[in-house]
């Protein structure tokens, strides 16, 4: 069908724009032409969910023959069923408001085009990721994001520490991404073939072993720990955010990051089959999601609050996911991209009016001049707490719901993790916005509401924070219409989630209470906290030292760098001396072998005829006996 | 065999021990002798030695061509004596000496 | 043939052209390559040899016989499309005509080492290419450039010569009218530890050209001291000779042996790959970046091979022109860096792309391509050749996908150190745009990344059937003498 092909590719056409005649138009029309063709795929893609509301198993477009050799047949084939265009919606609407607002944001910045030709081509890849119909075309996009982050995380590349970070983060990725390519490697030698359909059906019919599948899933979830910033492999998704705003709300909030969790989910069947793996994904979940949360705590960069919190919030999906809730995942995949895009875009409102500050112990009191961002962050604060009825209490509800279900223990440590979550978000809302103005003179002057077009995205993400419960409320609300996504997604997951018990209706409510009681107790403590103690986060000199050890990030950062980056450096300097002695002065060696042989041949050559006449005689001579001996 | 030829009376053998001894003589000289002269006389003394070899055998075995090759050596002899003569003359001017000894400019 | 004689006679012609020289030399070139592209378009991949050229040469025995197949189409593709780019490198102000000629001369000998049939004939053109390379390293290389020069031809000469002793007794061994010729060298059978022996010699040469370790000392310091354009003739052409050589002139003529030293092969490349991969990392100078990057691709190629699997030995071929061209592009940058700044430590070099955006782009896609990025060229040769090295071995495979994350820290460190963060050469405003040659150059190489990371299958098309016909014939001889 060609409206998929042309979705996918309008993207391609903006970063051609941009990348090429962007330079030398006014910045009003690179960015909107950039910006419409996203929204032309929004378009393309709200006329493909139609499509496959009918048609169940989705519908599908081919390419070309990418490779064939052997066992490895791929072709460069897209397909859009019920979990790809969900994906679709998500990727495009909320990369339209993105751009949108980086039009205004990135303002004056004199690698404007390139910007936007980077953000296209960015969106191009992640909708290669998630139409591809087979792994291949996949892992094409999978390292085209990350290719991708590395250019938009060091765009502003003259400062070298943004540099490290890019670098930091692609190479994490891309230790990630040989999990995923063993997976793909297993993949193809034990089913023969690397498209979905036919490895899924392969392996529901119990062709290939247990262990095998489990190998499998580990390595895919390796790739998906790079890509989705699980421990091990999350450091480099705080330190991503020396990137522009909306990159960070882009990549870091609304879509790369969920591309393991994509993949999860579009592998459920062979996750169903590896219980192992599930388990796995289930206690490394919970562990980011915690010591991410716990982090995040004592940041006092707004984005790197934002960012512990997009590792702590992805970790809680993932433990969705070690369950099996594949539906619940995806609901909080969606919300997640709806709150944390806007409170993205509101720290990044707040920092361009405060010229560039991001320490949140000087600002304060930025409610009377910033209404719209106020208002607006506030509503992603709560969502992402946890008030009731905004969208986010709706899907963590259901992840802890079906939790509770499952495994008591995680359940419990996910809910101290969802109150430290509270505790975090409204720590870094109530300390830039309540309070006296903590910054300077200059900066208070200037402070002002930020222009429509930085606003404008704000309100639609607010909106959607708000109501987009809706697409999945509980049964325990509505009769009709419950939990809507997941029976869209049936189709996909449906067999897998048949063995999820779900808690009886009194129990949920009970539930739901514990969870609301938790962010009450949030609110009142960090109310008390911060506005009616008026108390700031301390310096850094003033911390105790288990705030330290939180705010320094419980010091991993440096263990890699012992761990990794040290021994590297220590085998490579090791491997270059040994080849400097021995590889390459072995040829010196041979010289001075050959050397010596001649210089052992050269006293034959003394110059006196009387030697050369004996030599001579004594050669004949020998000839002479020899042949008389023959 | 022609009984009334001079040579007839010796057995070839004789002839053979002589050249034989003449050659390791001359042999036995240039190997050992210092002078260059003198290196040179020696070679002579062994091209006669084959040469009279030849002639013995040629008579023997009424074969002319062996008489015929004496007179090649002859030439050559004469040519290479003349002109290794000639050569030693240049050295002496040069290093005072006939000593072979010292002639070691063409060492490796 | 006709590939082999023009661009040696253009050589000659601009050896004494003097200012044209480049013209003719380039002409010459392009000439040869359109005339591959001509074969091309009439060559059928499932036909086995094709265009033979056969006349008894120095005597019955030794003839001068060429073909082309599916395998030594694709070489002969790189060779020609990348010498021309190479000339146009060479393209800089103050060059003697003699670099030109040297340059399409060693097209030509190159072009013969991939069309000889003949084992003589092979050792021929084998040694031949040789001799340009001597002199351009030796003439216009850097630092210790004639001990570096005399070392490496050394060093490549007596592995030449082990397999001339092994083309030798192979000889000996076919049966009347004994013949150099491929065909008959194929089959002859020998005993496993004839095999074994024999194998040595023509593995040695080859272990030197490619380099596996532990025979590449001559390859770091000869890369960094030659100038570019020879690094660029080295790392792009040359090393290809050694690896062809392996697939067409060692694993078919000792198939019993095989079994010994593929395994073997298979570990020294992987090992090559990490230990060039791990130097690599510390380099601080842009070239010796690029010579370890390439003992580290090569390893892996290598290695691919020596599966003896068809996934293994297309994705060895693919790769072969993927590393040829990515080489040759960093070379290409990193020489208009050299030119224009004088330096090359990553420690003096930095924020070059803020005075030369077409540069950058250009560069940082010839670094994707070298990363094996998808939608580059690097891709998929590298995903089938771990793949193969993977279904041969799994730990060996997963030890081997090491490179995706090396090869992306010294990558990325290159491109970075020397083209981003703060300006630290005051020469950097003088950096000036990129000349019409340097330009067009590196266009068409990242024309190539980007084409055949697009659509790598028509390369392959034109290889698969060859390498299936030669996997076949590998089978059938592997019955050993008993």
């Amino acid at each position: 069908m060609s409206t998929l092909f042309l979705a996918l590719l309008l993207p391609v056409f903006g970063f051609l724009f941009s990348g090429i005649a962007g330079k030398h138009l006014p910045e009003k029309i690179t960015g909107w032409i950039s910006s419409l063709t996203i929204l032309g795929s929004f378009v393309l893609s709200i006329g493909i969910f139609n499509d496959v509301a009918n048609a169940t198993s989705g519908i599908a477009a081919v390419g070309f023959n990418f490779l064939s050799v052997g066992d490895v047949i791929v072709d460069f084939a897209i397909q859009a069923d019920r979990l790809t265009s969900i994906m679709m919606l998500v990727i495009t609407g909320i990369g339209f408001l993105i751009h949108v607002y980086s039009i205004s944001y990135m303002h004056g910045d004199p690698g404007f085009y390139k910007f936007f030709a980077y953000l296209n081509l960015f969106v191009f890849n992640m909708l290669v990721l998630v139409m591809g119909s087979n792994f291949l075309m996949l892992f094409f996009g999978w390292e085209g994001v990350g290719l991708c982050s590395y250019l938009l995380i060091g765009f502003w590349y003259e400062n070298e520490s943004y540099g490290k970070a890019a670098r930091k983060a692609f190479i994490m990725n891309r230790i990630g991404d040989l999990g995923l390519l063993i997976g793909l490697f297993l993949i193809i030698a034990n089913f023969k073939s690397l498209n979905y359909s036919e490895v899924m059906a392969a392996a529901s019919t119990g062709a290939v072993s247990t262990e095998v599948i489990t190998a499998i899933c580990v390595a895919l979830f390796v790739g998906a720990m790079g890509k989705s910033a699980q421990i091990p492999l999350y450091t480099w998704l705080p330190d991503a955010m020396a990137g522009p705003t909306p990159v960070s709300a882009l990549i870091h909030a609304a879509t790369m990051v969920t591309a393991g969790i994509y993949l999860v989910v579009r592998c459920n069947v062979l996750f169903e089959l590896a219980p192992a793996a599930q388990q796995l994904i289930l206690w490394v979940g919970l562990a980011t999601s915690i010591l991410a949360a716990l982090i995040g705590l004592k940041q006092n960069d707004i984005k790197k609050v934002l960012a512990y919190s997009t590792v702590s919030q992805l970790g809680l999906m993932f433990i969705a996911l070690g369950i099996g809730a594949y539906s619940a995942a995806m609901f909080h995949l969606i919300t997640h991209a709806f709150f944390k895009a806007l409170l993205f875009l509101g720290s990044g409102s707040v920092i361009h009016a405060l010229g560039g500050e991001q320490d949140i112990r000087k600002m304060g009191g930025l409610k009377k001049a910033m209404p719209i961002t106020y208002y607006t962050f506030l509503i992603g604060t709560l969502a992402i707490s946890g008030m009731p009825l905004f969208s986010g209490f709706f899907s963590k509800d259901e992840i802890l719901a079906t939790l509770f279900a499952q495994n008591t223990l995680v359940w419990a440590l996910t809910v101290v993790s969802a109150l430290i979550t509270g505790i975090y978000m409204f720590r870094v809302f109530l300390v830039t916005f309540h309070g006296g103005f903590r910054g300077t003179h200059e900066q208070e002057h200037h402070l002002h509401e930020s222009p429509a077009l930085i606003t404008f995205p704000l309100i639609v993400l607010a909106l959607l924070s708000l109501l987009g419960g809706l697409i999945n409320l509980p049964e325990l609300f509505t009769q009709n219409n419950a939990q809507w996504l997941k029976h869209w997604l049936n189709p996909i997951i449906g067999a897998s989630q048949e063995s999820l018990h779900h808690p009886e209706h009194h129990t949920e409510w009970l539930l739901m209470a514990i969870a609301v009681g938790a962010f009450v107790v949030a609110l009142l403590y960090t109310r008390n906290k911060y506005i009616a103690k008026q108390s700031i986060p301390e310096s850094d000199a003033e911390m105790t030292d288990l705030a330290k050890l939180s705010s320094n990030k419980f010091y991993v950062d440096e263990l890699y760098d012992k761990a990794v980056v040290t021994p590297t450096e220590i085998i490579g300097d090791t491997l270059q001396k040994t080849d400097d002695s021995i590889f390459i002065g072995a040829i010196g060696g041979v010289n001075k072998l050959f050397g010596s042989i001649a210089n052992g041949f050269k006293f034959i050559q003394n110059g006196k005829i009387h030697y050369y006449l004996l030599y001579m005689v004594a050669g004949i001579v020998i000839i002479m006996a020899l042949n008389l001996f023959r | 065999m022609n009984t009334d030829s001079i040579f007839s009376s010796l057995d070839i053998s004789h002839y053979i021990y002589l050249s034989s001894v003449l050659f390791c003589i001359g042999l036995f000289g240039v190997l050992t002798r210092r002078n260059a002269i003198v290196l040179l006389m020696c070679i002579e003394l062994m091209l006669n030695a084959v040469n009279l070899l030849f002639v013995a055998f040629s008579s023997y075995m009424g074969d002319s061509a062996g008489q015929l090759f004496v007179f090649f050596i002859m030439v050559v002899a004469a040519a290479e004596a003349a002109v290794g003569l000639a050569i030693i003359v240049m050295i002496y001017r040069n290093v005072r000496s006939t000593d072979v000894g010292l002639f070691d400019k063409l060492k490796g | 043939m006709e590939l082999i004689l023009i661009p040696i006679l253009s050589g000659l012609i601009a050896a004494w052209a003097g200012k044209w020289s480049r013209w003719i030399a380039l002409l010459g070139s392009i000439i040869t390559g359109v005339l591959v592209v001509t074969l091309w378009s009439q060559f059928d991949p499932t036909k086995g040899f094709q265009f033979i050229f056969d006349k008894p040469w120095f005597s019955s025995a030794i003839h001068f016989k060429t073909g082309i197949d599916g395998i030594g189409l694709l070489l002969l593709l790189l060779t020609n499309f990348l010498t021309p780019v190479i000339l146009l490198s060479a393209f800089g102000k103050d060059k003697q005509s003699l670099v030109f000629a040297l340059i399409v001369a060693m097209q030509g000998a190159l072009n013969g080492v991939f069309l000889a049939l003949d084992g003589l004939m092979f050792y021929i053109f084998w040694e031949l290419a040789l001799i340009p390379i001597y002199f351009i390293a030796g003439m216009w290389g850097e630092g210790d450039r004639f001990k570096t020069t005399i070392r490496f031809f050394i060093y490549t000469f007596i592995g030449s010569l082990g397999m001339l002793a092994s083309l030798l007794y192979l000889y000996s061994k076919t049966p009347d009218p004994s013949s150099f010729s491929w065909e008959a060298l194929v089959a002859v059978k020998l005993s496993v530890k004839e095999a074994i022996a024999v194998g040595a010699g023509l593995l040695l040469a080859f272990a030197v050209k490619i380099p596996i370790l532990p025979f590449h000392g001559w390859q770091p310091k000869t890369y960094v001291e030659s100038p570019s354009f020879g690094s660029m003739l080295l790392s792009g052409i040359m090393l290809k000779m050694g690896l062809y050589g392996l697939i067409r002139w060692f694993m078919p003529l000792v198939p019993e042996a095989l079994s010994f030293y593929n395994p073997i092969i298979v570990t020294l490349g992987i090992a090559g790959v990490i230990y060039g991969a791990y130097i690599a990392i510390r380099q601080k100078d842009l070239k010796g970046i690029v010579a370890y990057s390439s003992l580290s691709h090569v390893g892996l190629i290598a290695a691919g091979i020596a599966t003896l699997s068809f996934t293994g030995l297309q994705g060895g071929l693919l790769q072969m022109l993927s590393h040829g061209v990515n080489a040759v592009g960093l070379f290409f940058a990193i020489d208009i860096i050299e030119r224009r700044l004088h330096t090359r430590s990553l420690n003096q070099l930095g924020g070059i792309a803020k005075v030369a955006p077409l540069f950058s782009v250009l560069f940082i896609i010839l670094v994707f391509g070298a990363t094996a990025v998808p939608f580059t060229n690097g891709f998929p040769g590298e995903l089938l050749l771990l793949k193969s090295i993977f279904s041969f071995h799994a730990w060996q495979g997963i030890i081997a996908g090491l490179t995706i994350i090396l090869c992306a820290v010294y990558m990325l460190r290159l491109f970075q150190f020397s083209m981003f963060g703060k300006a630290n050469n005051d020469q950097l405003t003088s950096f000036g745009a990129l000349q019409w040659h340097e330009a067009l150059g590196m266009m068409v190489l990242v024309l190539f990344v980007v084409f055949f990371g697009l659509f790598p299958q028509t390369l392959l098309d034109i290889s698969g059937p060859s390498i299936q016909q030669l996997q076949q014939v590998i089978e059938q001889s592997k019955e050993v003498l008993s």
